[in-house]
């Protein structure tokens, strides 16, 4: 199925500043092809800051973000979504009045090649290519998601969780090579965050796709990361294997204001039970 | 005094009468626009309400002017409270454009009235200013345009001492910075929207007065209300300060251009100037710029 | 419940009319558009293609206002242009007609895309405001440049001739000015089955995402400004050749009022509620001066009042739609299809 290999994201040395505060300070780390990343780190800490420089609706003051190696700090927002880069957003950002299937079909825009004029006439091109895109949205994103039943409902209509997901089928018919999730499953409850986890380790091993996410619930984030980044007021204060950031006393500081690897441990899994 | 500098001054002094009228009716845009956040395109259209309402009491009456003038602004008053309470409210909540183009709808249910009450022609108001002129120096100015900035310039004055000392206009400007806050200070908001039209409305009406006493009254004076709107997009839709500064300035460089250039350049300066306000800053002079977030 | 909107491919799913009855209606207006110029008398027939003049714009518009979210308050300036441009090209060049009103549209076009510049600055209200302001400024243009425009007094032009045929009555005009308006209409509608509409729609309803999948803003914003100022161009150079005389009080304020207003009366971001809101605006006035030739045995000087009951009422249309049925004319016409769901197909 995957076509596409996932790309490799590297954030180096990012710098953001407005005025006077400094909301990113030299952040190196990178997302390394068909992996998971999280980027975890409290409230306030620069991850969803750090989202907007990747994908462009702020540029950094100093440093670079690169994909394969090709430096993309000076691409517009509009520009990354043809080179791969597909994103969700906190707030769901879908267009509610539409029914679910425009949502997934304006995900392939950047990659559709129908001009103005075919677009007047729908004759010919364009019709095939509108062919094509619903029989491959059908196979491939709303089989997968199994969102078949609600493909012509309006998104306004839809649950929360339904939502996220469409939200998710909408990232993956941009035929992304990296998909950032900015908080996943906040606000679901536990069987849409299973469901979600399933997703997502299922677009990375079915599609190749590369995931770099932004994620508060601990439980999933050390679930399924295959590398985890932490941030605290700007600066990145650990990162490894999630079981190495778990033990870091600087994480643990951060979180807890204390340097006790063993209160994190009982936090976290306090979050876990109460989820 | 050479001719060419007493005409400048002339045109000058015609200029400030002129833009004392534009920064008076941009006042009643920004009165309610504060309150609001509504952009009342009707405002043209009450002015010329204003002043057929005046011509009904005075000449249609027989009233005499110091009771037909403050009757027409009590009018423009009354319409202010009705339009507010009728089709305001309803529409809070809804998309500004709808609530804009409701006022649109209103000037031209207003036109139609004025036009089967009163007919399409033109009419004089009854003379209640001599005609004649005043000399400031060497430089002539006919008596209706000093009566008019002298007017102008009183209201805008009461305004002002109103917004800062009257306890009405501090919950109007408690209204325009925050309206949920308004609302949990105990200021009953609702009140306030309904001050803002009234006032608003009637301070329109009573410059039609002033204005239909220099040129006339006729069904399409209310084109005016245009140029006032110009006037507070470039002054700044919030500012006080912007209608005042912005109507001197647009009424002196309408005079400057209708005398220098052309009556026909006065519209393409006043847009162009706009256009350029808008492209370089939207929020105007003096206004408030809102930023927006991701 | 319609239960028979199962497709087998996912051809007839994307198909412009989907459902039995849509198809029917659709082959009634047409035919109805068809045979109306052989059914009604002349005065009809003008009415009939001042409509389909109406419904150009109007659905240009829609493109704009209703679809990209992009309120334009200067669209008669581009029936203008367009008004203009052929009058100019028949009356100095001598062009064939189907080219002057493609170099009308298109010129309109290239005009919108720099009145559109500010939609890169300014949204909503300003930009509804900068179109005024733009409008004013080539109303200004028209009067001046003389040499082109004719100044003040305009330009007269000669019927148009198409295929040899001389456009002098309004049957003939109507052959010329239906075919058109179905064509440009049909092409509105197909551009929300592809990416364009659909880029389109992203933009008005949250620009922010629209970016994150690709869609370059400022460039599909601008497209939308050219596409509608496209069909009022057209638009405007058909009015020139129906009334043979354009001057710069041809196209005044008032008709973008009017324009935007069949918008809102119809129902914005419908193609359908473009079409049924130029219809319906236009006919109005026509019925109202039915009301008052009706009441003028009543009444004194009845046909005094009949140009400000038109104001009056206009105006009335355009608040009584905003604050009672914002969604317009097409959501009535649903509500009346719930009713008769599937009618005359029930079974």
């Amino acid at each position: 199925m995957p076509e596409a290999r996932g790309a490799t994201l590297e954030v180096d040395n990012v710098t953001l500043a407005f005025g006077g505060l400094k909301v990113l300070r030299g952040v190196s780390f990178a997302a390394q092809a068909g992996s998971v990343t999280a980027l975890i780190g409290p409230n306030g800490a620069g991850k969803t800051s750090m989202f907007n420089c990747i994908s462009g609706f702020y540029r950094p003051s100093a440093g670079t973000v690169r994909l394969d190696g090709q430096d993309i700090s000076r691409v517009k927002a509009s520009s990354r979504a043809a080179l791969g880069m597909a994103r969700s957003f906190q707030n769901i950002a879908l267009f509610r009045g539409m029914t679910v299937l425009d949502n997934i079909k304006l995900g392939r825009h950047a990659h559709l090649r129908t001009n103005l004029l075919q677009g007047l006439l729908h004759l010919g091109p364009a019709a095939r290519e509108e062919e094509a895109l619903r029989a491959e949205i059908e196979r491939k994103i709303i089989d997968f998601l199994e969102i078949d039943h609600i493909r012509n409902k309006p998104v306004a209509m839809l649950s929360y969780g339904l939502q996220k997901r469409v939200e998710l089928a909408r990232a993956l018919a941009m035929q992304p090579r990296i998909l950032l999730l900015d908080e996943p499953v906040a606000g679901m409850n536990r069987e849409e965050t299973e469901d979600m986890a399933r997703f997502i380790l299922d677009v990375k091993d079915e599609w190749g796709v590369t995931i770099l996410m932004v994620e508060h619930d601990m439980g999933l984030v050390m679930d399924i990361s295959d590398h985890v980044a932490v941030l605290n007021f700007g600066a990145k204060i650990a990162e490894g294997r999630p079981e190495e950031v778990q033990n870091d006393p600087h994480v643990a500081e951060a979180y807890l204001g204390s340097g006790d690897p063993a209160a994190l441990m009982r936090r976290l899994h306090a979050e876990e039970s109460a989820a | 005094m050479s001719d060419d500098l007493l005409f400048f001054t002339e045109v000058t002094l015609a200029g400030l009468g002129s833009g004392a009228l534009l920064a008076l009716t941009a006042l009643s845009f920004v009165l309610i626009y504060k309150a609001t956040r509504v952009i009342n395109l009707a405002v043209g259209e009450t002015l010329m309400l204003g002043g057929y309402l005046f011509l009904a009491f005075a000449a249609g009456m027989g009233l005499p002017v110091w009771a037909a003038l403050p009757l027409a602004i009590a009018g423009g008053g009354v319409l202010g409270a009705i339009v507010e309470r009728g089709l305001i409210r309803p529409m809070l909540g809804k998309s500004p454009i709808s609530v804009f183009m409701v006022t649109v709808g209103l000037g031209s249910v207003l036109v139609g009235l004025v036009e089967m009450l009163w007919g399409t022609d033109p009419r004089t108001l009854p003379g209640f200013i001599a005609n004649t002129p005043v000399f400031i120096g060497e430089a002539y100015v006919s008596r209706k345009i000093v009566v008019a900035f002298i007017a102008a310039a009183l209201v805008i004055g009461v305004f002002l001492a109103l917004f800062r000392f009257w306890r009405g206009g501090v919950a109007l400007r408690a209204t325009a910075s925050d309206q949920a806050a308004a609302y949990s200070c105990g200021i009953n908001v609702p009140g306030v929207f309904s001050i803002a039209w009234i006032i608003g409305c009637a301070t329109a009406a009573g410059t039609g007065v002033l204005l239909g006493a220099i040129g006339g009254i006729s069904p399409s004076m209310g084109i005016f209300g245009l140029s006032a709107l110009v006037v507070v997009i470039v002054g700044g839709l919030d500012s006080i300060l912007g209608a005042l500064i912005g109507g001197l300035g647009l009424g002196l460089i309408q005079a400057w251009t209708g005398s220098y250039l052309g009556g026909e350049y006065q519209s393409v300066v006043t847009f162009g100037l706009l256009i350029v306000t808008l492209v370089i800053r939207p929020y105007g002079l003096f206004g408030t710029h809102e930023i927006e977030r991701l | 419940m319609i239960i028979g909107t199962a497709k087998e491919t996912y051809r007839a799913d994307e198909a412009l009319l989907t459902t039995r009855p849509q198809q029917v209606w659709m082959a009634v207006l047409l035919a109805g558009l068809a045979v109306l110029p052989f059914t009604f008398n002349a005065y009809w027939t003008y009415l009939a293609c001042l409509v389909l003049i109406n419904v150009i714009a109007a659905t240009g518009l829609n493109v704009l206002t209703g679809f990209t979210g992009l309120v334009s308050l200067g669209h008669a300036a581009f029936m203008a242009i367009g008004a203009y441009t052929v009058a100019w090209l028949e009356r100095d060049i001598g062009t064939p007609l189907l080219l002057n009103l493609l170099a009308g549209g298109l010129l309109a076009a290239g005009i919108g895309v720099i009145v559109g510049l500010p939609s890169l600055r300014v949204k909503g209200l300003y930009l509804a405001i900068a179109t005024i302001a733009a409008s004013f400024i080539l109303h200004f243009v028209f009067v001046e440049w003389t040499a082109v425009t004719g100044g003040s007094a305009g330009i007269s032009l000669q019927p148009g001739t198409v295929f040899g045929v001389a456009l002098v009555d309004y049957t003939q005009l109507y052959w010329l000015i239906m075919p058109i308006c179905v064509l440009m209409v049909t092409g509105a509608a197909n551009l929300f089955r592809n990416r364009i509409g659909r880029a389109f729609i992203a933009i008005r309803d949250r620009d922010i995402s629209a970016e994150v999948l690709g869609i370059p803003i400022l460039r599909y914003k601008l497209m939308s400004f050219a596409l509608a100022s496209f069909y009022a161009g057209v638009a405007g150079g058909l009015w020139a050749y129906f009334f043979r005389v354009v001057t710069p009080e041809s196209f005044p304020l008032l008709t973008s009022i009017f324009l935007l207003a069949a918008v809102i009366v119809g129902g914005m971001g419908t193609i359908l509620g473009g079409v049924i809101g130029a219809l319906f605006m236009t006919l109005v006035p026509e019925l109202l001066r039915f009301g008052v030739e009706l009441l003028g045995p009543v009444i004194p000087n009845a046909g005094l009042i009949l140009s400000p009951v038109r104001t009056i009422v206009f105006g009335a249309l355009i608040v009584g739609f905003l604050v009672f049925e914002p969604q317009g004319l097409t959501e009535i016409v649903q509500r009346i299809r719930r009713f008769f769901r599937l009618w005359p197909f029930r079974t």
